[in-house]
């Protein structure tokens, strides 16, 4: 540990992380505290009061819409990055064959196009699916949600995959095993990093995303960045800061329990 | 989900979420966020045990957009009177003819008889208000009923002006200062309102549509904004006067009316016939502290609301003021080019 | 020999088949909800505006026209569309400021990151992530509320007594590239991580034995060796900075727009479709026109120095 630590040592590198850290969270601190304003305002502070926490636990549009981008989020994620894993797979470690620049454009398009645009897009082919067929349940934005996810799992598992070495795939094909064999005990334990790395950023970004879900919600499907979106005209409340502090909560908890998990499976080895 | 204490009003609350969802039936509304007044959903919902969902859209245009398209699920919607002919005569409305229903006689006489839905067959008076200018007195303590407020600024506003990016209001002002009728297609007109507005932009601040809070702290001293969030900045901020330009200044109506594909359009008509009664109409005012169209409503107003210079208009500004209606689309297409050029 | 040369054919048309099966469910669900009804933006760019939005079902050549060229409403004179073109340049010069800006950050932050002992890596990942759990709105006004005249920053260089009069932060374009470079800041770190933390360390120390500076090592042995994160995160941190929307009406205070607005704006209060749409398809070209460009140059000595 000690030997390999000053080999990997960069000067300056970890006060610039300090740095990034401490800017993440300035934001974040700010938006907490007026998360227990007693006023009515996000930016000035009149006292300390749980009021916005109570007016968003009983205002159901907010705990609904909040629980339904939860739900998104959280199976488009899955969804894209196991699309991302398998094209990923699909496209590294293999000698150039027709179609594969193309197949790589094609996978990173969403992010090429403005939001906006798909959103239209998606408003006009959406719609006419939804008349033919009588469904306009949530599967639309899942299905719009983890499309555009796809391209930012896929690119950090690719990564990955590409700095990974090919030969220990090859090896153990060698000594017989299948390629499920392969990609369960050799591939996936390697590549877990960026496969973790994709799925929390299709997360996020599923959880962020207003403008195609805006363009795509049918009645009463209402996320909270669009919920959030409406009221921009008007008014903006702490309550829409309480809601935040109690996804903060929720994320830090799920941390913990992360932790608490990987330290229990590392006494156990 | 208010916990209640003791068992009678437990029992109560039971009963009334179980005859929720039993309820008869559903209603679907899609209106401007943080518009609807929960209270008045809830009356509504207990009064008639019926399911009612909330859909919100941030601009007329992405409503017009979405239910065009057809396959969303809406029964009622809430388009400005600026849009509502395009509504109408694309054939987006149902012509359920309000102005038969039983509350329609509480209607102010004045909104029955709009130009954009004459005798009102398709829709109802939401709530209506003003676009106009914003002064803080404290900075700058001349008249403020003159848009030259925002486009010709005294030296203490230069740098602190805030102009909401909502062009159709925007444009009316401006024009109706470069002397003007709305809607003008004069191209003579037009120019000196580009050339007043590009003159004029160095001096604004920002273009945004939150301006409460930078308004009330200071960041903002001056611009245009609506008289209903400039009500509620003088609330948090005693310093802050509304302006209505003399030269004119544009007036809007949201209107409730039922979608052509709508599935419940008796529980559509219910909803109408409901705000239509002045006690829920006032709350609908109350809650995004605008004018109501119907008679008797300011009775069940808070004071402040209803006695407040933006809500009600002082006598010698009433004049100036006219009902922002749609442009011809040639006449829009000339001010969607002066207004990219503004904002490049 | 023909046998044992078909028999290698055979594997490699498999093998293709086997790879066009594992992204089969990635191009699917792409065509489906992703780039497939992009189709119908491009047939709406060849259309006529609609009377109020939408389009009208005859071809129209004025969508692109519009796009690059402007007949001046005045004088009927034909010009280049200024006003696109500087909405345009405007857009790539903070895009790509926030790129760099990410990189020079995001580099030494993914570092530190990789280089913490293995149990606490993903920890050190979910800080990163923390933050944007929070609604991206609430976010940026939060950012607003730093940077502010009387804001955090200001009201804190003030007190020590570095600053007279608050600097205008907010509004600026500068506060445009403050926000874009935080909201962007996850998508260079995260592929920056997964390429890093595999980064084979005997290589550096070879480095070192041969008496490289530790800037030498960083620059000839550890950034070469992590090229694919690089150019993973700089893709994922300038492309869809381009089409950033939010942020320059928030933070950079709506006066001046990015791109991602002006198409905003012809597809809802301008409502010209086509214009939107032919601005939309412009946009997607010269974004992989660049990307590719990037890939062909950056890409190929790394990928090979490492495979």
């Amino acid at each position: 540990m000690a030997r390999t630590f000053s080999v990997r040592r960069q000067s300056g590198f970890a006060t610039v992380a300090m740095l990034c850290f401490f800017l993440l969270y300035l934001p974040i601190a700010a938006l907490v505290v007026y998360a227990f304003n007693a006023g009515t305002s996000i930016a000035i502070w009149e006292g300390f009061s749980l009021r916005w926490f109570v007016s968003a636990w009983n205002n159901q549009q907010v705990v609904e819409a909040s629980w339904r981008s939860l739900r998104i989020a959280a199976i488009a994620a899955v969804l894209a990055t196991a699309c991302a894993t398998l094209a990923a797979l699909a496209t590294t470690h293999t000698a150039p064959y027709r179609g594969l620049t193309a197949k790589y454009a094609f996978i990173n398009m969403p992010l090429l196009v403005p939001e906006i645009v798909t959103a239209v897009a998606l408003l006009v082919f959406f719609s006419r699916v939804k008349l033919w067929t009588g469904y306009s349940g949530l599967g639309y934005l899942i299905l719009a949600h983890s499309a555009f996810c796809v391209p930012f799992a896929y690119l950090p598992i690719r990564a990955r995959l590409e700095s990974m070495d090919a030969s220990l795939g090859r090896a153990a094909a060698d000594l017989y095993a299948t390629p499920l064999q392969i990609f369960r005990h050799v591939t996936l334990p390697l590549l877990w990093p960026g496969v973790f790395a994709g799925l929390m950023l299709a997360f996020i970004i599923s959880l962020d995303d207003v403008v195609i879900t805006e363009f795509v919600k049918s009645s009463g499907q209402d996320t909270l960045p669009t919920y959030m979106l409406g009221q921009l005209r008007r008014a903006i409340t702490p309550e829409m800061n309480a809601i935040s502090t109690v996804f903060l909560l929720l994320s830090l908890s799920l941390v913990t329990v992360f932790f608490c998990l990987s330290r229990n499976r590392k006494k156990e080895s | 989900m208010k916990r209640r204490l003791g068992l009678a009003a437990f029992a109560t609350g039971l009963l009334a979420s179980a005859a929720i969802a039993h309820a008869e039936g559903e209603l679907n509304i899609f209106n401007w966020g943080n518009y609807t007044n929960p209270e008045l959903v809830k009356k509504f919902e207990e009064t008639y045990k019926i399911k009612v969902t909330i859909t919100d859209y941030d601009s007329n245009d992405t409503a017009l957009a979405k239910v065009r398209q057809g396959g969303h699920g809406f029964d009622i919607v809430v388009p400005s009177a600026s849009v509502m002919s395009i509504w109408i005569t694309d054939g987006l409305l149902l012509e359920s003819r309000p102005d038969q229903l039983e509350n329609f006689k509480n209607v102010d006489p004045e909104w029955v008889n709009v130009s954009f839905d004459p005798g009102r067959h398709y829709s109802i008076p939401w709530q209506w208000g003003t676009a106009g200018v914003v002064v803080n007195k404290t900075v700058y303590s001349g008249d403020p009923n003159t848009a030259a407020i925002f486009l010709d600024p005294p030296p203490e506003l230069v740098g602190k002006i805030n102009v909401i990016p909502e062009m159709s209001d925007v444009m009316y002002i401006a024009i109706a200062y470069a002397g003007g009728e709305p809607c003008t297609s004069d191209l003579a007109v037009l120019k000196k309102t580009r050339d007043i507005l590009t003159a004029a932009k160095p001096k604004w601040l920002a273009m945004e549509y939150s301006t409460i809070e930078k308004f009330a702290k200071g960041d903002f001293a001056a611009g245009v904004d609506w008289s209903g969030v400039t009500l509620r900045t003088r609330m948090q901020n005693k310093d802050i006067v509304y302006g209505y330009p003399k030269d004119g200044y544009p007036i809007w109506m949201d209107n409730a009316a039922i979608l052509k594909d709508a599935k419940n359009v008796e529980n559509a008509k219910l909803f109408l016939n409901f705000i239509m009664d002045p006690v829920n109409a006032a709350m609908i005012s109350t809650f995004a502290h605008s004018a109501s169209g119907i008679k008797g409503a300011e009775a069940f107003m808070p004071e402040e609301i209803k006695t407040a210079p933006e809500v009600a208009i002082p006598e010698k500004f009433k004049s100036a003021g006219k009902i922002n209606l749609a442009c011809p689309p040639e006449v829009q297409e000339l001010y969607t080019r002066i207004w990219t050029e503004l904002r490049k | 020999m023909t046998d044992v040369a078909k028999a290698g054919e055979t594997r490699r048309r498999n093998d293709i088949r086997d790879r066009w099966l594992l992204s089969a469910p990635a191009l699917t669900l792409i065509a489906i909800a992703g780039t497939g009804p992009l189709l119908i933006v491009l047939i709406y760019s060849f259309l006529a505006p609609g009377s109020y939005g939408d389009v009208k079902w005859e071809f129209s050549p004025n969508g692109w026209f519009n796009v690059f060229l402007s007949r001046d409403i005045f004088d009927n004179t034909v010009s280049l569309a200024d006003a696109h073109y500087t909405i345009f340049w405007r857009t790539l010069r903070l895009a790509l400021a926030t790129t760099v800006l990410c990189l020079l950050l995001g580099f030494p932050l993914a570092y530190f990151i990789a280089s913490r002992p293995p149990g606490s890596r993903s920890i050190w990942l979910f800080l990163i992530t923390i933050p944007f759990w929070t609604n991206m709105l609430i976010r940026t006004f939060a950012i607003a509320e730093v940077i502010r005249n009387e804001g955090i920053i200001n009201s804190l260089l003030m007190r020590l007594g570095l600053l007279v009069a608050p600097v205008q932060m907010l509004f600026t374009d500068f506060a445009t590239l403050v926000g874009m470079t935080y909201v962007h800041l996850p998508l260079m770190v995260l592929p920056l991580y997964a390429s890093l933390e595999k980064l084979d360390f005997r290589l550096v120390e070879a480095g070192y034995d041969l008496y490289a500076s530790r800037f030498g090592v960083l620059l000839r042995i550890i950034v070469p060796l992590t090229r694919p994160g690089i150019i993973a995160g700089s893709i994922l941190v300038f492309v869809p900075a381009l089409s950033s929307y939010v942020i320059p009406l928030v933070l950079g205070g709506g006066k001046n727009l990015m791109i991602g607005n002006l198409i905003e704006l012809q597809f809802g209060q301008g409502r010209n479709w086509p214009l939107g749409a032919a601005l939309s398809v412009t946009l997607v070209l010269v974004v992989m026109i660049a990307v590719i460009f990037y890939m062909r140059n950056a890409g190929e000595p790394g990928g090979r120095a490492h495979g």
